[in-house]
């Protein structure tokens, strides 16, 4: 089975979080606890039902991760969009 | 889940449901899906007691028209709160074809949908949820000003302005931030 | 412009504590997230790829100078400094929080504002030409009617939850601005001998579907507008898919039983509506009307013999003037576009710093009034030609000068898959990355107008389909291609573009642009044929030579 972590959104900001090996929902992919098994992939999901009910999330699932040489990253184009932020320099008047 | 009418006053329900196999008690206030009122439309406006139809989403009202008078109750069926159909048939029952008996929202019938539910002309609801208790009465009147008249008494804003307006008023000119 | 009275006020006050209410009762657990969903959709607010995202109503694209720096000041404190406007007269913050969303309402509220069906399934913001009051040839200001329509279709119980959402435009002149045939509904303001009345087209739409509006009918009195509005929604409140989010649009309706005969059903219905109950009194029509009535205009000559001298001496001006003005109906006026794209920057994106210098801009040379284009640019219509130079002079440290107003660099391009969660591929790179290959102004201006439009998805709110050239951001195995359309056009003579050949990857793209526009160069019968001219002319096949005959 292929590595997998689970994302969702912050219910009261919307900012993007991952799961940790901790527990705790985080911004920072590098931190996202992995799933090796079909059994630990059952686990992050039913965090992510937690993690609903607390009202922490909206929205978590699992995606496919990769290792790279920098590290983990996601394997989905737009989840490697989601985990760093937009491509694009925004807030800035000026050209690229 | 407790019936409510348009102030959120819980109401007895006397109403039975009935399905298109059971048989019809003569003595009760019975509700049968529309089909079999149109199959036993003659049995069913001889009973003595009182009879109401309940109507899915995307059920068409236009055979039944004929027997409105006959009909105590009617029941708009909301698959999902999102299917909004019931709000057109509810406004054509009132407004076009004159229906006076009880006209009821049923189904996914959430605490925020009562204004515009009432305003269509439904005066009896059954909410999905329990538990909303002292919002209730607050949430038939969340806004004081509607824009356009529909199946209820309220009057929009266009007409209380003709009532209001002052000479002053109608003078100015208004471009951007500036008035003139 | 319009400005609410205590009526207007209450209601915006009153939704604002309603959706506070809501907010809390989503934090405490008594709403689940798909209860939740459908009603703060009805407050603009989604949740996108990195944040939820709020969309700010511009009723018919018009704001006051007092609006736009709230704008600036929302950005500023409860967002990153900057917003996007849209290619429907909105704007956009992409990091709103939800605790934070109900005071940010209030704010707005403050200002005349409100967030009130910029989404969901429900009638949308009602938009116009960008140009109204200031263009001629107009019967009247189509802004009339939008607020009349903003406010009839304001919290209607009977149209807030329909198949799926429904966007309405009005323009009054033969030229249109506004797309009139890729909405639910638009409507054109005529005049013949019986007075002032609407050309009524339904059915257009863009999307996987892409369709052009039909006329139902020819001529209807303004007085009849809201109760014939009332006709076709009721219509398609009960006809309309309800099975497939995809089929659930009013053009697919229309499409299904025929225009004709939609035509038919809806006069049957509107023959049944008490019109006089629900048309608007006339009153209340003049009261609205007297908002828009002309600024107080100064008689100056048609031409300013300053302004003409600057404009010969000074290229850069001359130029300027040439792509980013536009005649206005009153001598000695202009109207003037402020190009929201840089050459390499993001389109549509304007940061607090620049809204508050337009909103001094607007209160200095335009009667404190800025509009927000089509095209995601934004306008001041009413400058005095005397003005002009002093204003462009004013624009160009503010990064708002750049004069490509419908030339290749004044690209669309929707968020995309930067920022959105239904796109399928980026969108704002690739505009940058043309609009920096096409920055030379002196082949910018040989080029002439030419309308480059970027979807990222098939939802196409860059509006690829009416683009000169479209291009639409695909999925194909995980890389981003992209798919290029030609020969659309979102004017008065509409038309959907059309499919050159296989997606072109991210590599490419550029490459595929500048061939379309070299190939147009080379085969166009003179400087005057404009590209749209030229691919009506030739049509598709020399440019699919181009770009896919091996070489």
């Amino acid at each position: 089975m292929a590595l997998q972590a689970i994302t969702a959104n912050r219910l009261i900001d919307g900012a993007v979080v991952y799961l940790s090996a901790e527990g705790a929902w985080v911004p920072s992919i590098a931190s996202a606890a992995l799933a090796e098994s079909e059994d630990d992939a059952a686990g992050l999901t039913a965090a992510g039902e937690r993690a609903i009910a607390e009202r922490a999330v909206i929205a978590p699932y699992l995606i496919e991760i990769e290792r790279g040489p920098d590290g983990i990253r996601p394997k989905r184009h737009r989840e490697q969009l989601r985990a760093l932020g937009p491509s694009v320099s925004f807030g800035r008047p000026a050209a690229v | 889940m407790p019936l409510i009418n348009a102030q959120g006053c819980p109401l007895p329900d006397p109403w039975l449901l009935i399905s298109d196999q059971e048989g019809i008690p003569e003595s009760d206030a019975i509700v049968v899906p529309i089909r079999r009122w149109c199959a036993e439309r003659e049995r069913l406006i001889a009973r003595q007691a009182r009879t109401g139809l309940v109507l899915k989403s995307g059920e068409d009202v236009t055979e039944i028209l004929p027997d409105l008078a006959h009909v105590h109750l009617i029941a708009l069926e909301f698959p999902k709160f999102t299917d909004g159909r019931h709000y057109s048939t509810a406004r054509l029952l009132r407004e076009r074809h004159g229906y006076k008996g009880e006209l009821r929202a049923v189904g996914a019938v959430l605490l925020d949908q009562l204004e515009f539910l009432q305003r269509c002309g439904f005066d009896t609801f059954v909410l999905v949820k329990e538990g909303a208790g002292e919002a209730v009465p607050g949430a038939f009147r969340q806004f004081s000003v509607v824009y356009q008249p529909a199946a209820d008494e309220r009057i929009r804003a266009g007409e209380l302005r003709k009532a209001d307006r002052t000479d002053h008023e109608q003078s100015r000119i208004c471009v951007g931030s500036w008035a003139y | 412009m319009y400005r609410y009275d205590s009526y207007d006020r209450q209601l915006v006050q009153e939704r604002v504590e309603q959706f506070r209410g809501q907010v809390q009762r989503r934090l405490s657990g008594e709403l689940t997230e798909e209860e939740f969903k459908p009603l703060r959709l009805m407050n603009g607010l989604y949740l996108q790829l990195h944040a939820y995202m709020l969309r700010v109503a511009i009723p018919y694209g018009t704001l006051s100078s007092t609006q736009l720096r709230t704008l600036a000041h929302i950005a500023r404190r409860y967002d990153k400094g900057y917003g996007h406007f849209t290619t429907r007269q909105n704007l956009q913050f992409n990091w709103p929080s939800l605790a934070d969303t109900p005071d940010i309402l209030a704010e707005l509220a403050e200002v005349e504002m409100h967030a009130i069906q910029t989404s969901g399934n429900c009638i949308r913001n009602v938009t116009a030409d960008h140009f109204a009051g200031a263009a001629a040839g107009e019967v009247e200001d189509p802004r009339i009617w939008c607020e009349i329509i903003r406010q009839w279709s304001t919290f209607h119980p009977e149209f807030s939850f329909l198949p799926r959402k429904f966007k309405i435009a009005v323009t009054a002149t033969d030229r249109d601005r506004a797309a009139l045939r890729v909405h639910d509904i638009g409507l054109k303001l005529l005049r013949d001998h019986r007075g002032i009345g609407f050309e009524v087209m339904v059915g257009g739409g863009q999307g996987r579907t892409p369709a052009l509006a039909k006329t139902i009918r020819p001529y209807l009195s303004a007085e009849h507008l809201l109760s014939y509005l009332e006709a076709i929604l009721r219509t398609y409140n009960l006809l309309g898919r309800r099975d497939n989010l995809y089929k659930a649009r009013i053009k697919i309706l229309v499409d299904a039983v025929g225009p004709a005969e939609f035509a038919r059903l809806v006069e049957e219905e509107w023959r049944q509506i008490p019109q006089d109950r629900v048309d608007l009194p006339e009153a209340e029509i003049r009261r609205i009307r007297a908002f828009f009535a002309q600024p107080p205009f100064e008689t100056v000559p048609q031409l300013d013999p300053e302004f003409e001298l600057l404009r010969r001496g000074d290229r850069a001006f001359a130029r300027w003037v040439k792509s980013n003005t536009a005649a206005h109906k009153q001598p000695g006026y202009a109207i003037v576009t402020l190009s929201l794209k840089p050459h390499g920057g993001i389109p549509g994106d304007a940061t607090s710093e620049q809204m508050d210098a337009i909103a001094d801009l607007a209160d200095t040379y335009s009667f404190g009034e800025i509009r927000v284009t089509h095209e995601q640019n934004l306008a001041l219509v009413h400058v005095r030609q005397r003005d002009l130079f002093a204003l462009w002079q004013a624009l160009i440290p503010l990064d708002l000068a750049t004069p490509n107003i419908g030339l290749a660099t004044d690209i669309i391009a929707c968020p995309g898959l930067d920022y959105c969660s239904l796109a399928n591929a980026r969108s704002i790179p690739v505009a940058q990355r043309i609009s920096l290959a096409l920055q030379d102004l002196d082949r910018l201006g040989a080029i002439g107008e030419l309308k480059i439009k970027i979807s990222g998805c098939i939802n196409a709110c860059g509006h690829h389909h009416v683009g000169h050239i479209g291009i639409l951001g695909v999925d194909k195995k995980g890389e981003e291609f992209y798919q290029v359309t030609l020969g659309g056009s979102g004017d008065e003579t509409a038309a959907i573009g059309e499919i050159v050949g296989p997606a072109f990857s991210s590599d490419r793209v550029v490459w595929a642009v500048a061939t379309v526009i070299e190939t147009y160069l080379a085969r166009r019968s003179g400087p005057e044929e404009r590209f749209l001219d030229a691919y009506r002319r030739l049509g598709p096949d020399p440019f699919k030579e181009a770009l896919y005959a091996a070489h």
